[in-house]
């Protein structure tokens, strides 16, 4: 297991510096000079030079990129063209929310589409699984403003339980900020349940398939005791992974659903940067988001080996 | 011993559902099984065994049910008992031990723990109770080290071993009925007869009823005292074992029995008979009698179903009209073979096709980050390690040996598939490249390989027809109006019909698949065909006509066959040499005639004793073998074998590999015991 651990870390390090150079490299060649961004339009030639050069804009690509990427090791993020503050405060910032929903979504989501998929799989072909596969993918077709939307209509206008702005305020404490994640939650939980719950569906008519459960069956055991102790360990593992791998998308791939609920999560914050060409916050965000990716796939691929005896043990 | 029945089987009637229709599996089935009693059910794929094991346990699943007849457990009714009901007999008063042992454990549940739930479940023991009492059911089933076998998954034990903890666990709650299915088909011969000895003791010492469904005779020869032979989902004969065994009645019995080859049964002067045809589909069984399409004696009256009833000769009752003429001598019942070829060699100007010299095959294993940073050279198995042999032209050399023993990696390196370390390998005079890359059209033409499974091994999404044609077009360069040509010759060479050009795999049976890829392999008549456990996959009526057809090509082509195969009875018959593997290293060779004389290679002796004998009324005493195979990364010094032979010597077989021995009869054996001493031992 350690093994296996050593060489995922390294996988792990591997493709961060590999994403780095890409991330490096678009972020070069996007169109405009950031040095003419900083200054504004009305700025003279010479003032531009004058900063591309103290900027280090004018050095070889290499350069510029190790020195990038060592100051951003070291915690150094620079300093955001268009708001002149530092990056890496806000940064953390927008990650301590973005995390606090993706957070409040998995504790609504995995429950219920764990709950619905070993459900349905253990009813295959019966009314009930028909019922479940049948409106979860309906759910997963609408986009998510129209959900979020739906939502707000729903829950905040008609009946109004939560707010319909989540735009928490900053050094806003979880509990504080709990009622506003809600919504926002319900409408990612939306996307996620399908998709587990069909996974988690597949893993358990697949399991019951195998001899084990007939031996265990066998045994005398009750149904119950066979599902909970036989077949949800070996059903659920692929389900682990897509979830675990999920963290990756809720705490940095909400752009949609922060837009609609005016939420200030690491999404909006890259869209953001964009708006602005601000290149060092954009390629910061950029890198943070691949660290979380990262890391949600190491975090899959760990809970995995670690829950699969015939890994952990090899 | 008592006599009081705890399973009877009345008229049982089992149906599967295919769409609309229910298609009936087993037909009116009756049978019964007492304490202390063990009955077979034997019969080929299709035959309906598994459906009634499994219409006892009551596990038919969705499609299948009981149309119509009773089970009768102990007073207790199988069939329309409730789900609690069942729950109380399953695992408690009756058990099942299964085919494939590794696929029955739950591969995430430490295996004592899978054994302690059925006490905790059925006996109500504790925890701790429960757990003292699994580690006797382990060294009752006599697991070594019982306590780290309990604290083991599944995939950390042998097979063998998993198949001593299905067996525990069945009898953790001293069943009354233990139904065995194909319990021992899925092991090594040695590790099979060890596990049958174990069986039989169990059993015995409990008075269990068992009901054992197998495919082998062997096995039937050693374990049961009464039969039945099913064919098609009818019972077409029943009887004791000694009966069935020395006069069986029904033509299908006599055809089954005579279609595997015994010990000592070879190709010359001896025919196996092979039935034609197959076992009929489910909904396309024949109303009267289900064999008569391919029996050799059917008359008009086997258009109508035949009773089950006793013999002239009184021993069995058998579903045929014509038992009684069967059964006093004046019928005779002859599946003789239809195929006669002329001789004709090819490559009788040599006296060598291929010969293997000192072949290694090691593969590196990934190393560990401590070896990594301490720069240790990576590990080996040692897969075959220093093999030489030599296959002579028209003539078959048989590879034996048990799972692991490098038979499969040595065909592998011969065919390309698998590049070797070191050694060097001639074919037809020529230096053989290491691996296929290195190898020209010639050479490619020369080696052709049968694989076991003829399911996996024909493109599913090409007719027959293109995929024999391949072959001859690339590597023979024939056009494709020429290829098309010499398919149907093949076809017909294989007896198959012209028209199987254009049909699917999936239009095939098993059989039939097996022998398009021998009509592949054939297409470019190569010096040297391999066959790789090419008919172990097949049932025995089956495998009979493809070792006929084997037999009849080479002695029309005059090709040289490698034929690896893990079953003894089979390669002794097809093969005029014999090499016996064992953990990389040829450790006997022998003539065909000669691999039942004395002497043996102590683990030749093993494996020949091991091999379950169909006859039930002869003693058997199989040398059992301590332990399982050691890893192929820690080859034993000196005789590999030294760490399980029976005959162990002492420091000599540790440290030293031995020498080879030649016998005046030609056998030559690796053994540090003098051939004098093998012999006189054995005799």
């Amino acid at each position: 297991m350690s093994r296996y651990v050593v060489r995922r870390l390294g996988f792990l390090l591997l493709t961060l510096l590999l994403t780095s150079m890409i991330i490096f490299l678009i972020t070069q060649v996007l169109p405009g000079d950031p040095a003419r961004v900083i200054l504004g339009r009305e700025a003279g030639e010479q003032a531009v030079a004058q900063l591309r050069e103290e900027l280090g804009l004018n050095d070889p690509l290499v350069v510029q990129y190790v020195r990038w990427l060592g100051n951003f090791i070291t915690g150094d993020w620079g300093t955001s063209y268009s708001t002149g503050t530092e990056i890496r405060p806000f940064v953390m910032q927008r990650l301590r929310n973005s995390m606090m929903l993706a957070i409040v979504a998995l504790l609504i989501a995995v429950p219920l589409a764990v709950f619905l998929g070993v459900w349905a799989g253990l009813r295959e072909g019966k009314p009930a699984d028909g019922v479940i596969s049948v409106s979860s993918l309906a759910v997963v077709g609408l986009p998510e403003f129209v959900t979020g939307l739906i939502l707000i209509q729903l829950f905040a206008q008609r009946w109004p339980l939560f707010p319909p702005n989540s735009s928490i305020p900053v050094d806003a404490t979880f509990r504080e900020a709990l009622p506003m994640l809600i919504l926002p939650a319900l409408t990612a939980t939306f996307v996620l349940l399908a998709y587990i719950a069909r996974l988690t569906r597949a893993g358990v008519i697949e399991e019951l398939k195998q001899p084990y459960v007939r031996t265990a069956r066998l045994k005398g055991l009750t149904g119950s005791t066979v599902t909970r102790k036989h077949v949800l360990r070996n059903a659920l593992l692929p389900t682990i992974t897509v979830i675990a791998i999920s963290i990756g998308w809720l705490i940095s791939g909400l752009i949609v659903i922060e837009n609609v609920f005016n939420y200030p999560g690491i999404g909006r914050a890259l869209l953001f940067a964009i708006d602005r060409r601000d290149l060092p916050l954009m390629q910061a965000i950029t890198l943070v988001t691949v660290l979380i990716f990262a890391f949600a796939n190491l975090g899959a691929d760990l809970v995995y080996a670690w829950l699969n005896p015939r890994i952990r043990l090899e | 011993m008592s006599n009081q029945s705890i399973l009877t089987v009345s008229n049982l009637t089992v149906a599967y559902r295919r769409d609309r229709d229910w298609l009936t599996a087993v037909r009116d089935v009756s049978f019964n099984v007492a304490a202390g009693q063990t009955v077979g059910l034997v019969g080929e794929s299709g035959s309906g065994k598994s459906t009634i094991a499994l219409a006892i346990m009551r596990y038919l699943g969705k499609n299948g049910r009981v149309t119509q007849g009773n089970i009768d457990f102990m007073g207790r009714d199988l069939v329309t008992g409730s789900d609690a009901d069942l729950r109380d007999l399953w695992g408690n008063h009756i058990a099942l031990v299964p085919q494939d042992p590794l696929s029955s454990l739950n591969p995430s549940i430490r295996v004592g723990e899978q054994v302690a739930e059925i006490l905790r479940q059925h006996e109500n023991m504790s925890q701790n109770a429960a757990n003292a009492r699994v580690r006797d059911l382990l060294s009752m089933v006599k697991l070594p080290d019982p306590e780290r076998v309990a604290r083991s998954y599944p995939h950390q034990i042998s097979g063998g071993m998993q198949q001593r903890v299905m067996i525990a666990m069945a009898l953790s709650t001293e069943p009354k009925l233990l139904v065995m299915d194909e319990p021992t088909t899925a092991l090594d011969v040695t590790t099979e007869a060890a596990i049958l000895d174990l069986i039989r003791d169990l059993i015995r010492e409990r008075d269990t009823a068992v009901l054992y469904v197998t495919h082998d005779f062997g096995v039937v020869g050693r374990i049961c005292d009464r039969v039945l032979v099913l064919y098609a989902g009818d019972l077409v004969e029943e009887g004791t074992a000694s009966a069935i065994y020395h006069r069986p009645n029904h033509p299908y019995t006599r055809g089954l029995l005579a279609s595997v080859p015994q010990l000592g049964q070879s190709k010359i002067g001896f025919q196996l008979q092979s039935m034609p045809g197959q076992i009929p589909a489910l909904g396309e069984r024949p109303e009267g009698c289900v064999f008569a399409p391919r029996c050799p004696v059917a008359v008009d009256s086997c258009a109508t179903w035949p009773d089950l009833a006793t013999s002239a000769n009184g021993d069995s009752r058998v579903r045929c009209h014509r038992r009684d003429e069967i059964a006093d001598g004046s019928l005779v019942v002859d599946y003789s073979a239809e195929m006669v070829y002329a001789e004709g060699n090819r490559h009788t100007d040599r006296d060598t096709i291929l010969t293997a010299d000192n072949v290694a095959v090691h593969f590196p294993v990934t190393r560990t980050m401590k070896q990594v940073l301490r720069r240790d050279k990576p590990d080996l198995v040692k897969a075959v390690d220093g093999v030489s042999i030599r296959v002579e032209p028209g003539r078959t050399l048989g590879l034996v040996g048990e799972s692991g023993s490098g038979k499969t990696t040595l065909a592998r390196t011969v065919v390309g598939l698998t590049g070797r370390s070191s050694g060097e390998m001639v074919l037809l005079g020529s230096e053989l490249p290491t691996g296929l890359k290195g190898r020209d059209l010639e050479t490619l033409r020369e080696i052709k390989y049968v694989f076991q499974n003829p399911e996996e091994t024909l493109n599913p999404y090409l007719t027959i027809g293109e995929s024999l044609r391949r072959p001859l077009m690339r590597l023979r360069s024939l056009s494709r109006r020429e290829a098309d040509a010499e398919v149907a010759r093949l076809l017909e060479s294989v007896r198959l019909s012209a028209d199987y050009a254009t049909r699917y795999p999936r239009q095939l049976s098993g059989g039939e698949k097996q022998r398009v890829a021998i009509a592949r392999a054939f297409a470019t008549n190569p010096a040297l065909l391999i066959g790789d456990e090419a008919v172990s996959a097949l049932d025995v009526s089956v495998q009979a006509s493809i070792l006929n057809l084997l037999n009849g090509l080479q002695a029309e082509h005059g090709n040289a066959i490698l034929f690896i195969s893990h079953d003894l009875g089979v390669v002794s018959y097809l093969a005029d040499d014999i090499a016996v593997m064992y953990l990389g290293h040829v450790v006997e060779f022998s003539s065909a005639e000669m691999l039942l004389q004395p002497p043996h290679h102590p683990y030749t002796e093993a494996l020949l004793s091991a091999i379950p004998n169909p006859d039930p009324d002869q003693e058997q005493t199989a040398i059992l073998l301590s332990g399982d195979v050691p890893s192929a990364i820690n080859v034993p010094s000196g005789c590999p074998f030294h760490t399980r032979c029976p005959r162990y010597l002492g420091d000599i077989c540790r440290e030293e590999m031995p020498p080879w021995r030649d016998s005046a009869e030609g056998t030559r054996i690796r053994c540090h015991i003098p051939l004098n001493e093998l012999r006189s031992e054995q005799l």
